[in-house]
């Protein structure tokens, strides 16, 4: 008998105003004996966090419904429809769950001690001063360094990696038989990322759990799991020993989402084209006011001292990690980020030096270099249809003579990003993240501009659209011979679209060359690093 | 995952109809609907106008607020009625027909030799006199309440005088009758809280609208300036109006607006703050976008959820306001139909109690009602309400 038996789970949410209820899970069934990690893999909306809470029962019942087949057998006891009071000594005691946003899982107002003891002082009654001790053990076994110190910390006050770890501690305190873990690492960096794998890997070990991993990052399956389950649409379409799978995939699902890494590389640019856009040792500095008089104590040093150069019909990759100032970079170079740092340096686009040009004289050259943003749901506006968010640029430009004009041209670039036209009329919420993504591309192509910052676009994206999204880059940037400068932490995409790679840390620019050079042969350790994390998920120390 | 705090309004409606990408033959990508998921027709109205489902739904949740609901409706009709209160409760007949034409006394004045009077003044309908004149060569409508808000009527007894065949809620104590006065009364209270409500709206989201978007300076500036302004004496300053000029509707107006604005500046600049920093914001000043129109056109639009949920609320406020002030005196002119006046003869009759139970039903019932409409309007902005 297994340790978690899961038998024809379906869940379903129930409809509003009459509209049919949503089948989030069908009929999923696995197993998992204990030391075993699976894995749950599947892109976003296919079911696989539902399945999950469902285990601890922690659904939105009774929005959220089982159907009366559906059975979760824990060590032979039924947990679907069980009580409350039993449930409540399973969580946290037997099953441990991690999720995926440290910091809103973390209470802000509570200090780490009194987070990770409360599990401590429900399950195992620990006194204070024994809760306090156990406390730092486990600090000291999730690798946080200055435990002792850190004991009276805020969330706020941690790093996303760090506030990782105290949720496994929180997971691990009273050595449960399975841990959950809700897409760990998909908010964190690459380097953090491989450490508390490496780390997660380590705890099951020693402590004989089993882990049940819920991602959708093929490469942390092939490097964590035994055994996988696909899943999409609700359903598992495949299951099987990890091996198997990656080798021989059976179901045509399985198959597309393995070869639906970002793929290919960009046709060799033209060394003899024009530099588009220079910068000569671009600053950013944000000052820090303290005191009364709200005096310049010091500076934060977003971008200090990065100097590049973009030709026309190339593209320039910058990666590093959060917090290295890649964004600030890119916003800084068209002048966007005016109100809020202290700039120096020069910026010159087609000749032009526009570092120290009043916003008013920009306007006209704003048609020439345009950005897409990360996030496909807040960048665009929520209450203004497709056509309109698309049209705002001929509008302010003065681009088309005539309504007809406008809208011929709107739907010809609704029709080049791989849109429907006839869906110009629709607000942004009725599309994909994907479609969104190529609206922001089309609201940024239809100024036939000369240069794109691309920030992060594909980062919020399932894996198959983005490949998707790059290849569309790929074609548009051929076809109009379109600079970009390609913002990513990312280095799979980077590596995909970028003829040139700047590696940013902490502000400055550690490494540059050719992707080729840069990705097959770095030089810079914290380049490595990045590379053995990003392609092996190996967590190396820097 | 349904702890986390609510996300974005979009985001979440973004994330509950998701759809599957499709290349078709021609390689462009439509949205295949997931099977059993109903997306809403592309063609969703209301009033004339499309909505998106995000509308839709908080339509929806108000209408689920049974309560809130049908206080909408009620208020809506009596404040409808009380519009045509001239004719309803008044001292001209509705409609004279004398010696085979037709006369409307309603809405113009005709001299009493018209209906074979002597004197060639103004026909006082009132008059037996003349309503015997009329009877005779034709017949008279009269309006339900046949009293407008300043007649005299001739009740028996010393005024106030009690409820009667002909005076359903009695007189006041200038033996006027209250059911008139009522019907006027709600009326100017309704179209002063409205007009306060409207022009306090709109001065309060352009400060909070600047004070917002720009920040800084301006931001400290203006917040500081609202300080000092809130703690000036609204009474005293009304008291010494009252002396230099005869306060009528637009005077109360104007003073009253100019300490009532500030109500919706806070809530407007919080949602300024917060979405200048959005992406699509960003987006738009790359596209070389002015400051003004990205206020109208992108911010605006968002801010305006929170000010609606704040209106019924502010409408109950300042209808309270000048019910106030008319209590104490220094409202609306001596003999202008006003409930607070109303309130205050019955303070000083207590012997004649229909005075003040009346003014006091017919404001609890008028501000319940609002305040009933406004729960409903919060709870249909709710971002975590979902009817089922």
């Amino acid at each position: 008998m297994s340790l978690l038996e899961v038998r024809d789970l379906s869940v379903t949410f129930g409809g509003w105003r009459g509209a049919p209820p949503v089948e989030a899970v069908k009929r999923a069934s696995f197993t998992l004996d204990r030391g075993e990690t699976l894995a749950l893999v599947g892109e976003s909306g296919s079911g696989k966090s539902v399945t999950a809470l469902s285990i601890l029962q922690l659904l939105p019942y009774p929005a959220a419904a089982h159907t009366p087949e559906s059975s979760i057998r824990f060590a032979g006891e039924e947990l679907v429809g069980a009580a409350p009071a039993r449930l409540r000594e399973m969580r946290g005691n037997r099953i441990a769950m991690v999720f995926q946003e440290p910091m809103t899982s973390l209470n802000p107002l509570h200090t780490l001690e009194k987070q990770v003891a409360e599990t401590l002082l429900i399950h195992k009654h620990m006194s204070a001063a024994a809760a306090r001790t156990r406390t730092l053990e486990l600090l000291h076994l999730v690798g946080l360094r200055d435990a002792e110190g850190r004991l009276g910390a805020y969330p706020h006050q941690l790093s996303g990696g760090q506030r990782q770890r105290v949720m496994i501690a929180m997971a691990i305190a009273n050595e449960p038989d399975i841990l959950i873990a809700d897409e760990p690492t998909t908010a964190l960096d690459v380097t953090i990322q491989a450490q508390i794998l490496q780390l997660m890997r380590d705890l099951k070990d020693r402590l004989g759990m089993a882990l049940l991993l819920i991602t959708h990052d093929l490469s942390i399956v092939r490097h964590m799991a035994g055994r996988v389950c696909v899943m999409t649409q609700g359903e598992i379409v495949e299951q099987g020993p990890t091996e198997a799978i990656f080798a021989q995939p059976q179901h045509a699902y399985t198959r597309r989402l393995l070869a639906a890494e970002p793929k290919g590389r960009v046709p060799p640019a033209d060394p003899t084209a024009p530099v588009l856009v220079e910068g000569d040792k671009i600053k950013v500095w944000f000052p820090i006011r303290r005191g009364l008089f709200r005096r310049i104590k010091g500076y934060v040093k977003a971008v200090d001292g990065v100097s590049l150069q973009v030709r026309a019909g190339a593209t320039l990759g910058v990666v590093g990690e959060s917090g290295s100032g890649k964004t600030t970079l890119g916003l800084a170079l068209l002048r966007l980020l005016d109100a809020q740092g202290e700039m120096g340096g020069g910026i010159r686009f087609a000749g032009h030096d526009i570092a120290h040009e009043r916003q008013r004289r920009l306007r006209p050259l704003r048609r020439q270099m345009q950005v897409v943003f990360q996030d496909p749901y807040s960048s665009l506006s929520p209450r203004l249809s497709i056509a309109q968010i698309v049209g705002e640029g001929l509008r302010v430009h003065s681009l088309t003579a005539s309504e007809a004009e406008r809208r011929r041209l709107i739907e010809e670039t609704l029709a080049e990003v791989g849109l429907d036209p006839a869906s110009a009329e629709r607000y942004p919420h009725e599309f994909s993240g994907g479609q969104r993504q190529r609206v922001a591309i089309a609201r940024a192509l239809v100024l036939k501009p000369r240069f794109l910052v691309l920030d992060e676009p594909t980062s919020a994206l399932d894996m198959s659209v983005q490949a998707q999204i790059v290849d569309l880059l790929r074609e548009l940037q051929a076809r109009y011979g379109l600079a970009y400068l390609f913002i990513s932490h990312d280095l799979k995409v980077v590596r995909a679209l970028s003829h040139e790679i700047l590696v940013m840390k902490d502000g400055e620019i550690v490494e540059a060359g050719s992707t080729e050079r840069v990705m097959t042969a770095p030089e810079h350790p914290y380049t490595r690093a990045l590379m053995a994390a990003a392609f092996e998920l190996a967590a190396v120390p820097t | 995952m349904n702890d986390l705090p609510p996300p974005d309004e979009a985001k979440a409606e973004a994330k509950a109809t998701t759809a599957v990408e499709r290349k078709d033959a021609a390689g462009i990508v439509t949205t295949a609907r997931i099977p059993g998921q109903v997306l809403p027709p592309a063609g969703d109205t209301f009033l004339g106008r499309r909505i998106t489902p995000l509308t839709r739904r908080r339509l929806d949740n108000f209408r689920a607020n049974r309560r809130g609901f049908w206080s909408l409706w009620v208020f809506l009709v009596l404040f409808v009625v009380s519009l045509f209160a001239e004719f309803i409760a008044n001292d001209r007949p509705l409609l004279v027909r004398y010696e085979g034409s037709f006369y409307i006394p309603v809405l113009h004045d005709y001299p009493e030799t018209a209906f074979g009077g002597f004197l060639p003044s103004r026909a006082d309908y009132r008059d037996p006199a003349i309503t015997q004149l009329i009877n005779e060569k034709g017949w008279i409508v009269w309006p339900l309440i046949p009293f407008s808000y300043r007649t005299i009527t001739d009740a028996p007894g010393p005024f106030p005088a009690a409820p009667s065949g002909t005076d359903w809620l009695g007189t006041d104590d200038q033996g006027r009758d209250v059911l008139a006065r009522l019907i006027y009364g709600f009326r100017i209270s309704v179209l002063f809280g409205l007009a306060l409500t409207l022009f306090s709206s709109l001065i309060g989201v352009a400060a909070g609208a600047v004070q917002g978007y720009f920040g800084g300076l301006v931001d400290l500036g203006f917040q500081r300036f609202i300080e000092i302004w809130e703690g000036l004496p609204v009474l005293y300053l009304l008291i010494i109006l009252a002396t230099i000029v005869e306060p009528n509707f637009w005077w109360l107006l104007g003073l009253m607006l100019l300490f009532s604005w500030t109500g919706l500046v806070a809530v407007v600049r919080a949602e300024f703050l917060r979405a200048r920093n959005f992406d699509y914001i960003r987006a738009a000043r790359a596209l070389g976008v002015s400051d003004g129109v990205i206020i109208f056109r992108h911010v605006l639009p968002n801010a305006t959820v929170a000010t609606l949920t704040f209106l019924p609320f502010i409408l109950n406020g300042s209808i309270t306001t000048l019910t106030s002030l008319d209590f104490l005196g220094f409202g609306l002119p001596p003999g202008s139909a006003s409930l607070g006046e109303l309130l205050a003869q019955g303070k000083t009759n207590l012997q004649a109690p229909w005075l003040g139970i009346t003014a006091f039903l017919v404001l609890a019932v008028m501000l319940s009602l609002l305040i009933f409409i406004g729960e409903a309007v919060r709870d249909a902005f709710d971002p975590r309400k979902v009817v089922r």
